[in-house]
């Protein structure tokens, strides 16, 4: 007789696998991490340029350079870039982040020899014309005028404003910014940033001794690296927040995005995993207290979460939801019961024990693939750590205590020092 | 290639297992035949309503969430026009979880009316925010009713308006599901580091035991052709001038499907695309512009979307994008360009390989189709296109008569 009631016998996840990448350093220093897997004839290239910030207030700069990148060099116009890149089936997706900006090649491995020449011109030729950037500039405008009517995007930029001020991380773009790009501050920071010294190479796929040796020749071999040492790094000054409610008005909203959160620590910190499973329980997945309480207890919203971003110079907890008007205050108001019930209860085993799992199987889960296996290695290598940190991270979330996750609470989530944004109606 | 093993249980739930051992995880991947275009005109949104609910407990399990959190899985679902599509991932040793969960709530629902209240409002809530409380969220709302008149097509997914959604009843509930969750209604996928023997066993002994309740045959109400052009203007609270074409195109099934895919694929995608590089870069009266179809089962809409410059005028805007889609009906398509498109297609049916649960889907889609092996002949339907054939499709797909246009006119001044 099928017992329906009972679950089947569950299997723990004994360890991760993960995948160590072949390191090699070019004739010219770039740096170069391999991870050779998989079945597909294919391949992901990213070139990964760290940010020098010359100017706190340079954001705007980084990423229009780097998404300027494809549209013309000294020998490719745009439409030859776009042509080559989309005749040979291939993505070539530019990316910018807080601290670094990097350049993503899919291809197959057939028409590597076809690619790889453009982008090398791309990172040594770019030329970013007058009339590519008054093209870039006007539909960026248009752009951002469309994303400051969505209530969440304005909550995001508060955010990040009220938390780390003039500090780079809370910087964020005008409509009238655009204005203020030129041309010659472009090619400036692009000589400044796009230099072997300065740029991480992590190729996953398909790799054979062909495709590294074509990499070596364009990008070891063919890259010099001029314009002398890196300028020595300036260290943003991020203060401690202060707790704070800013309102935003939108008089018309049927929702308000709600958006909250406070400093946090970075990831080589020792209380950094621990703080993982804190947040996963408190927002960090679909049975969290969070979603469990205001979304399929109360109905008041569509989705509740909350994370934490580990950057280069600084670390951020935020929590954020979109919610209907008249339930925005009772939102807040359950946000900060949640948050101190995490302070005031230890967790009861059996909740640790689904999150411990949930975690270790979404863990498992994320490393599905060669270019997963790459992705978990640039999570800790930007953070100055190898792969050995999570066999730190797993042996944390197997034995943390309900105690120390609560002690985690009281040092790390005070709802009242947090920086909490409103857009909307409260 | 994805292979895959193929068979049928007693009670008609079709199962197919594919294997990939370069992944400890497993998929298990659930497709119900039906859609928004099998719900009643007056009670719409209520399959996606119905999916919410398909998490608030079964008959032997009282919370779907909690046991599938507890073994490391993840899971989630979607609700299109044509289906809904349900998938747990998981650790490949906690396979069996997957299929106890499942089956139990193939087997019986036995969520509460609170729990029916809570979702009711969760909906609600994903409504506004996703349809009512952005610019140009309500495109679809308005854009389906314009180009569809009798096909359920004409409604979007959410439903026409929260009314229909705030008054759905248990009853009607519990009719939605003896009528379209039954296990000849349903295709399983079941991919990863998993072994065709043994998914075998597990699926006769979860699933085998639910019984048959009769397949629903579904007899939808065909879309005559349209004969004039439709249009609508609506003043809005949005920043920027804005304007949608939609063209009623072929089914999922008939050859000209392709053709059209193509399309859409020469006019928009990647940046030397003909729109982009025509009306963003070099004539630069859009600032950005797109052209794509709603891949549905049923006849489809073929779309183009752009956002004219602040200096350009609707008028001139939509001129131009006519003037692109006429040089598609009067010139044919060179072998090179016809080629790009078509090499896209290649590249990206590879990369889709390269996740189980993209493979999973895909299976169980076209295994709707009528084969899931037409996944594997599906770069070859792209190649066999000829020029020709872009050229009869576009005089078929982008005449005024076929045409329901929607346009948005800025109210800056509505603060």
């Amino acid at each position: 007789m099928l017992t329906r009631t009972q679950p089947p016998p569950y299997h723990p996840i004994s360890g991760l696998d993960l995948i160590k990448p072949q390191e090699i350093t070019f004739s010219n220093g770039l740096k170069v991490f391999i991870f050779d897997s998989g079945e597909q004839d294919l391949v992901r290239i990213e070139w990964i340029v760290d940010h020098l910030f010359g100017r706190e207030d340079q954001a705007l700069l980084n990423s229009s350079i780097c998404e300027l990148l494809p549209e013309g060099t000294l020998t490719l116009s745009s439409a030859q870039i776009a042509e080559l890149v989309d005749f040979h089936g291939a993505f070539l997706i530019p990316g910018v982040g807080y601290d670094q900006s990097s350049l993503t090649l899919f291809s197959l491995n057939k028409h590597l020899e076809e690619l790889l020449p453009v982008v090398k011109d791309m990172l040594t030729n770019a030329v970013f014309s007058e009339k590519e950037l008054a093209t870039y500039i006007r539909n960026n405008k248009q752009k951002l005028q469309v994303s400051l009517q969505k209530n969440s995007f304005v909550a995001r930029r508060l955010f990040n404003k009220s938390v780390f001020g003039t500090a780079r991380y809370g910087y964020v773009p005008e409509v009238s910014d655009y204005d203020e790009l030129t041309r010659n501050n472009l090619l400036v920071l692009f000589s400044q940033q796009y230099r072997p010294s300065n740029c991480t190479l992590v190729v996953s796929g398909k790799i054979t001794g062909n495709v590294i040796n074509s990499l070596d020749r364009l990008f070891g071999n063919d890259w010099v690296d001029q314009n002398g040492a890196l300028p020595i790094e300036q260290i943003p000054n991020v203060l401690p927040t202060a707790g704070k409610l800013a309102v935003d008005v939108r008089k018309d909203a049927m929702q308000s995005a709600i958006r909250m959160g406070c400093l946090s620590v970075q990831r080589p910190h020792p209380d950094f995993p621990g703080l993982q499973v804190l947040n996963t329980v408190l927002g960090g997945y679909f049975g969290s207290r969070l979603m469990t309480n205001i979304r399929e207890d109360k109905g008041y919203t569509y989705s509740i979460s909350s994370g934490m971003a580990s950057l280069k110079h600084s670390a951020f907890f935020t929590l954020g939801s979109e919610v209907g008007v008249d339930v925005t205050a009772a939102t807040l108001g359950e946000i900060e019961r949640e948050i101190n019930r995490l302070r005031d209860e230890p967790v009861s085993n059996e909740e640790l024990a689904v999150v411990r799992s949930y975690i270790m199987g979404s863990l498992l889960g994320s490393l599905e693939n060669v270019f997963s296996h790459a992705d978990k290695f640039k999570n800790v290598y930007f953070s100055g750590l190898g792969l050995e940190y999570y066999d730190r991270y797993t042996s944390v979330i197997n034995t943390i205590t309900p105690d120390e996750i609560c002690h985690l609470a009281n040092t790390y989530l005070d709802f009242d020092k947090m920086v909490k944004v409103v857009v909307g109606k409260i | 290639m994805v292979k895959f093993s193929r068979f049928t249980l007693d009670n008609g739930l079709r199962i197919l297992v594919h294997e990939d051992h370069a992944t400890p995880m497993a998929v298990v991947n659930l497709l119900y035949d039906v859609g928004s275009r099998d719900e009643h005109p007056d009670k719409t949104g209520f399959a996606h309503l119905f999916e919410h609910l398909m998490f608030g407990g079964s008959v032997n399990i009282p919370s779907y969430d909690g046991p599938s959190q507890a073994v490391g899985a993840q899971n989630n679902a979607f609700t299109s026009n044509d289906i809904t599509n349900y998938y747990i991932t998981l650790p490949a040793a906690n396979l069996e979880t997957a299929f106890w969960l499942e089956s139990d709530r193939m087997l019986g629902l036995a969520f509460s009316e609170k729990s029916l209240d809570v979702q009711r409002n969760v909906v609600c809530e994903e409504f506004k925010q996703r349809y009512l409380n952005q610019p140009y969220g309500d495109v679809w709302l308005r854009l389906r009713p314009l180009a569809y008149q009798v096909h359920p097509y004409r409604w979007a997914t959410i439903g026409k308006e929260l009314s229909h959604i705030e008054q759905a009843k248990m009853d009607d509930v519990r009719a939605f599901f003896t009528k379209h969750y039954a296990p000849e209604n349903a295709i399983l996928v079941v991919a990863g580091d998993v072994e065709v023997d043994a998914v075998k066993e597990l699926a006769e002994k979860w699933f085998a035991p639910i019984a048959s309740r009769g397949k629903y045959v579904r007899k939808l109400p065909a879309e005559p052709e349209q004969r004039e052009a439709h249009r609508e203007v609506i003043y809005a609270d949005v920043p920027l001038n804005s304007l949608y074409i939609a063209f009623h195109g072929p089914a999922r099934l008939e050859n000209a499907y392709y053709a059209m895919d193509l399309i859409s694929d020469l006019l928009s995608r990647g940046t030397s695309s003909r729109l982009y590089r025509t009306l963003v870069k070099e004539k630069e009266l859009f600032s950005e512009i797109n052209a794509y179809h709603t891949g549905s089962i049923d006849g489809n809409l073929f779309v183009v979307a752009g956002k004219p410059l602040s200096n350009i005028t609707l008028e001139a805007a939509e001129e131009a994008i006519w003037d692109e889609l006429r040089q598609l009906k009067y010139e044919q398509v060179t072998d090179y360009e016809l080629n790009k498109v078509k090499n896209r297609i290649e590249s990206t049916m590879i990369f889709a390989e390269m996740a189980i649960l993209e493979k999973a889907m895909n299976l169980a889609y076209f295994e709707l189709l009528g084969d899931a092996d037409g996944l594997n002949r599906e770069v070859d339907r792209y190649f066999a296109v000829s020029a020709e054939d872009i050229q009869r499709q576009a005089n078929q797909l982008f005449r005024k008569e076929n045409s329901s246009t929607l346009i948005y006119i800025a109210d800056k001044h509505a603060y």
